[in-house]
Formats: C-alpha cells, structure tokens, sequence
C-alpha cells in the first residue's frame, strides 16, 4: 500500500434540527434566551445542576474511520442523506467536523457542484479566472491551462459573450472544464457526470480516468453505481451517518444494492384463514426468482419468474390470476394473465395447492424498482381479491448492454432491439 | 505538482485566532472578487458608472437647496455645495460599504456553502470594491474646488488616513452585520435605518461647530465624525488644527473593528451550516 493522502478518524457531525434552512428572528432568540433562563431557575434554586434543554439532533456523520492511500480513487455510495456530501464538505472544510480528526497531505480540490460563483454577467473568459480563483486556483496556473479549458468545454467563438446567453450545455461543459483542470492532489467529486449531453459525459469520465492515471487521489460521491465500480479501486458505502461497508467497488456495491432496497421478494402466508384472498381461494406464497440461479440478483438482462402459490377451496372453480407490473414512475408497464396457460385454463380446478408460474425474458424490462398487483378472478371476470405489492423488486442495471453509456438509460423497457446500417453509396453527395 | 503539504481538520473550539494570514494567502481570490463586484456593479445601466457620480451630486444638490439655500444651514464660510460634497464623498463610500459588506455573507451564500475559503474575503472586498466609486466621485469634488478657487494645503497628504479611517469604520460594523445576518435576517431591514440614523448623527448637511462643546467628546464615538472633519480638514483647509475628537474616532474603530473580527472568526465555522 502506498503513502497515505487523507485519514480520516472518528468524524461526526451533528446538525441541530430545525437550525438550518430556519433563519431565527432576533426576537425569537431573545425571547427564547430569556424564556430558558427563567426555566432554569428552579433547578439552580434546588441547587441542581442546569441543563440545557434537550435539543434535537441529527448526527450526519457517525464516527467514520477510513483511510485514503495517494492515488487511489475512492467511490463514496450509500443513499440520499447517509452524509456522503456532509464527508466532503468536511473534507473541503466548507464545514467542520463536530468530533473527530481529519489529516491529510496535498492541496485539496472540490468540485461539489459546477459553476459555483459564475456570474452570469461577466463572459466566458472572465468567469474563467473568477471560477479558477474561487477553486483556489493560482492567477498564472489559470493562465497556463488557460487554452486547455477553453478547448475542452469547446466554446471557443462565445468565448467574449457574456454567461448568461449560453445554453445551459455550453454553460456546464465550461464549469466542467474549469474544474477539471484544478490541479489539486487530492479531488473532491460530487456527482458531476450527471451533466451535460452523452458525448460530453464520456469526455469527462475520459477527463476522470486521465485524473486518476496521473496519480492523484479522487473521492468520488456518486448514484451512477456503474460509474462508481468502473473508476474507483475501492468504495465506501455509508448509511445513516455510519460507515458499514469498505473494499472493492464491485463487491460494496453489490451488497449496498442487495440490502438498500426494501424489496419483497417473497412472501407467505401459514395461516390459511389470515391469509388474503376471499372464500374461493387464498393466497399462500409468492416469489420473485431469476431463472436459473435462484441467489442472483436481478438485471435488465436475467430472465426472470414470478411464483404465485394459492388454494382453492371450491370444487370446480374456474380460476386465473392476473398481474400488473408497475415501474417507480407508476407506469403500467404490462398486465399479463395465464390465457394461454394449455392445463388447467378453461377447465374445472379441484380443491388443492395451485402454483402459476410468470416467466419474464431477459432484455426487456428497464433498470428500477418495481411492483406487482395481483388480481385473483373467477370465471373470467368477477374479481375475487386484489392483492396490491404482493412482490416489490429491484432490475438492477447491466454493464453488458450498455457499450459504455453511463448515463441514463430512459424508457420503460429495455429491450435488445435488430439494428442493420447499410452504406447505400459512398463519396460526397453533391 | 507541489510537494505535498500536510493539514489537519479539526474542530474550532472557543475564540479561534483570527488567522489574518490565511486571508493573505487568498488575496487573488480577493482580487477577483472586488474585481467582480466592480465589473458587474453597472452592468446593463443606460448610465453606466455615472451613477457613482450621479448619486453623491444629486444629494449635494438636494442638500444645496434644502439645508443650504431654504434652512440656511451654516457651512463654516465655504460655499455651501463644496461643503456638503466633501462630507458626502466619505459617507457615501461608508454607507454604500457598511450596506454590501453586511449583505455580503448572505448574497454570497452560493459561494460559502459550495467552496472553502478564509470568509473574511468576502466582506473585505465588498469594502475594497467601494473605493473604485469613491475615487471616480472624487474627481468631481476636484472640478469644484477649482471652480471654488480652493486650494488644498500640505494637508491634504493627510487624506489618505481618513479614507482608510472610513474604511475600517465601514468594515467594523459591516463584520458584525453580516456575521449577524447569517443567522438573523433582520439585519438586511435594520441596515438602511441605521445608515439614515447615522448619516443625521455625522456633521454632513451641518458643521460640527454647531454641536455645544461639552457634547464634542460624546459626539466624538461616532467615528463618522472625525472621518468627515477630517475630510474637510485635510482637503478645505478651514480651521487650522483638527478637533482633537478624531482620535477618539481612531480608538472607537479600533476596539469595534478588533471585536468585529473575532466574533466574525468564531462564527465563521457556522456559516456554511447556518446561512
């Protein structure tokens, strides 16, 4: 292992509730100054010690302890307010820690949102040097990288027009620009590739790997999983303020991805009498299953099978189940029903156990979460029970299927889809 | 690449030192500031820096006809326009200055909340930004006091002092203000009370000859006083010797400027948590 660049050790950071984003009123405070020292009078009275009233807290950061090696690149994951931006911004010391120690060696260089401190008043070229100073860069180091920045936002011709005209792509491929050329030891980044258009977003993955081959040492805060396992050497996975899991990005984040999720893979149901349904049938058991190896997740490429286990409880029923599987957005995505099931559809079903199985190829269904209403009906039409989330499951994402895009990947289905070009004739058409 | 250095995170506990070398380490990023502050402040006007000029001038004037011309105010035998400009020109520099520096920290909160540097930058060059009005509404009073036929004596060498005497004063009071007004937005509602209260406590539409001698040492805590005296003093060349109140002033924006850094310090750790 090489030379250390950042240690962390036993940070914590607590934030009073209801203290941010609440500007109190010097009355307010007064008021609530003169309120709390009358209320402790009692107590000093009775000669007991006064205390301060308890207040509540909310501990962004809870004794986390890592260590970052010089050049290594770390992925930070974990969900929205598990204090991965609190880390940085005690890295950047835009805020300081409640408890604890950081140390570290090299300049440290945030870029935790682009554009910060761009006025949209002054050109392209002046916010260049504005942006430059307020990232801490040095007058001649801005005017060295100058050319490069410039080249690599590509907005050349604008470059004397003031900010406010650009498009909202000219103006975030420049912040990126000068930003990505800070060249601080240590690199502090949040969340940046999810700017700009595609081709825009490979230059700066391209930018990020070049930043990690010359050595130096990134913290990368990200939702793009993929982005996380293809870049990092190593992640951390913080949630609620914890540290619980550190190591090799592909394995963090698959457990972060397996235990993040509430989902509902299976369910069942002993006990006939609680169990939903109606007095026709009740339900007993449902799962959620890849096809062929039963302990894998769930990709956009893993064909998959739902399980529906039920008991009918009429001699002579006619029965089918019908489903709805719905996307995180709530779009219907498909409704499907056993119609062309060859044994038992159409026919008399005896009292006894039922499983109907739903097979769902591979290569059709999008990245997300989703989840299944199920319909119990009998005799092709009188809705006996509706079951709603009776299976809640995650389709993770796929590196396979993506030719390199770690954006996102819109649209309810993904499905692999017959693509031919042709060249129908070659030469300039004039 | 540098030779990596080494630094350590901690957190502040009581009064922390005012680290006044940081800041001396940030001066581009001061630089850049005031620069912006002063290449943004007339964009899109029809009248572009004229209203630096612009906004002293028309008060002389107002004050000429009002105070000067209807309530016959006495100017200590100088015409009365000339009097009232030179008086104008540091107040406008402390009005304007005290009002940006102590709105500095929240206009600026985008900044304080995405990026570290040393926060004092930021009200320090709110100030510095309001030199560049100053100098260009100072050569107006030029004109005049060659329309006037005044001519400055040796000390007017004095002048620069009382500049950075308004400075400081503006400055004292705006590190409070903004570091108050992180936490107590009132402070946005008090600011233009308080700059109107102060500009009838500073001798500026009349002498301060008018105010009973045993009242000078009292009127004196008001640096303003000794600021605009001094202006006169240095650029009019009225009375002979300076009202001995200007050292006064000097020690009151001392003792307030010293408190206002160190409480500026001790809440700069809250600001990007607070704001």
């Amino acid at each position: 292992m090489s030379d250390v660049a950042l240690r962390v050790e036993q940070v914590s950071k607590v934030y009073r509730l209801g203290r941010r984003n609440r500007h109190q009123t010097l009355r307010e405070s007064l008021t609530d100054a003169v309120a709390q020292s009358v209320r402790r009078i009692p107590a000093r009275l009775k000669g007991l010690p006064s205390s301060r009233p308890a207040q509540e807290t909310f501990w962004a950061l809870k004794e986390v302890t890592f260590g970052v090696a010089q050049g290594e690149v770390l992925g930070i994951i974990g969900r929205n307010g598990a204090g991965k931006s609190t880390l940085l911004k005690i890295l950047s010391r835009i805020t300081e820690p409640t408890q604890g120690r950081v140390q570290g060696y090299g300049r440290v260089g945030s870029l935790l949102e682009v554009g910060t401190g761009f006025h949209p008043e002054l050109t392209g070229r002046e916010n260049i040097y504005l942006n430059g100073a307020i990232l801490g860069m040095r007058k001649s180091e801005i005017r060295n990288t100058f050319d490069e920045i410039v080249d690599f936002a590509e907005i050349e011709t604008f470059l004397d027009m003031p900010v406010k005209r650009y498009s909202s792509g000219m103006y975030v491929r420049l912040a990126f620009a000068v930003a990505a050329h800070l060249e601080s030891e240590i690199l502090l980044v949040d969340e940046v590739l999810a700017v700009g258009d595609a081709a825009f977003q490979k230059k700066c993955l391209g930018k990020m790997e070049d930043v990690t081959n010359q050595g130096r040492t990134v913290l990368f805060v990200s939702h793009n999983l993929l982005a996380v396992q293809d870049l990092c050497n190593r992640a951390i996975w913080l949630q609620e303020g914890r540290l619980v899991e550190e190591g090799p990005p592909g394995r963090v984040v698959s457990h972060y991805v397996q235990t993040s999720f509430s989902a509902l893979t299976e369910q069942r149901w002993e006990d006939v009498n609680a169990a939903p349904g109606s007095d026709d049938v009740r339900l007993r058991r449902a799962c959620v299953r890849p096809t062929e190896d039963a302990a894998a997740s769930i990709d956009v490429c893993t064909p998959f099978a739902m399980e529906f286990e039920y008991l009918n409880l009429k001699p002579g029923a006619y029965l089918n189940l019908s489903l709805q599987l719905y996307n995180e957005q709530g779009i219907l995505v498909f409704e499907s029903a056993p119609v062309h099931e060859p044994v038992w559809q159409g026919n008399p079903m005896p009292v006894g156990l039922f499983k109907d199985v739903c097979h769902v190829p591979g290569n059709l269904l999008n990245d997300g979460m989703y989840r299944v209403v199920l319909h119990l009906v009998k005799d092709q039409g009188t809705l006996l029970h509706k079951e709603d989330d009776i299976l809640i499951f995650e389709v993770h994402d796929a590196v396979e299927n993506r030719a390199g895009w770690h954006g996102a990947w819109d649209g309810a289905v993904r499905p692999i889809l017959a693509w031919s070009t042709e060249l129908i004739q070659e030469g300039k058409m004039c | 690449m540098q030779a990596a250095s080494y630094f350590e995170i901690e957190p502040s506990r009581g009064w922390a030192s005012l680290k006044l070398r940081t800041v001396w380490a940030y001066r581009e990023l001061l630089y850049f500031l005031i620069w912006r502050d002063v290449k943004v402040r007339y964009k899109q006007t029809a009248l572009g820096a004229a209203w630096a000029v612009l906004q002293p001038v028309l008060t002389m004037v107002v004050f000429s006809v009002f105070f000067g011309q209807l309530g016959k105010i006495p100017s200590d035998g100088l015409p009365y326009p000339i009097f009232a400009y030179t008086a104008l020109l540091p107040w406008q520099l402390f009005a304007h200055t005290l009002t940006e520096s102590g709105n500095s920290l929240v206009s600026n909160q985008e900044l304080i909340t995405k990026v570290y540097f040393p926060r004092l930058v930021i009200p320090l060059s709110s100030v510095l930004a309001g030199l560049v009005d100053f100098s260009i509404a100072f050569s107006v009073l030029l004109g005049m006091m060659y329309y006037y036929g005044i001519a400055p004596s040796m000390a007017v060498l004095t002048l620069p002092l009382f500049i950075m005497l308004a400075c400081a004063t503006a400055l004292a009071v705006g590190l409070w203000l903004a570091a108050l007004n992180v936490q107590y937005r009132d402070v946005r509602y008090t600011i233009p009370f308080l700059t109107q209260f102060w500009l009838f406590a500073t001798p500026i539409a009349y002498p301060a000859s008018l105010v009973p001698d045993p009242y000078r040492a009292l009127y004196g805590l008001n640096p303003m006083v000794g600021v605009v005296e001094g202006f006169r003093w240095a650029l009019l060349g009225q009375t002979d010797a300076l009202n001995p109140s200007v050292f006064v002033s000097v020690l009151v924006v001392g003792v307030l400027l010293t408190g206002g850094l160190f409480y500026f310090r001790r809440m700069e750790s809250t600001f990007a948590d607070v704001v």
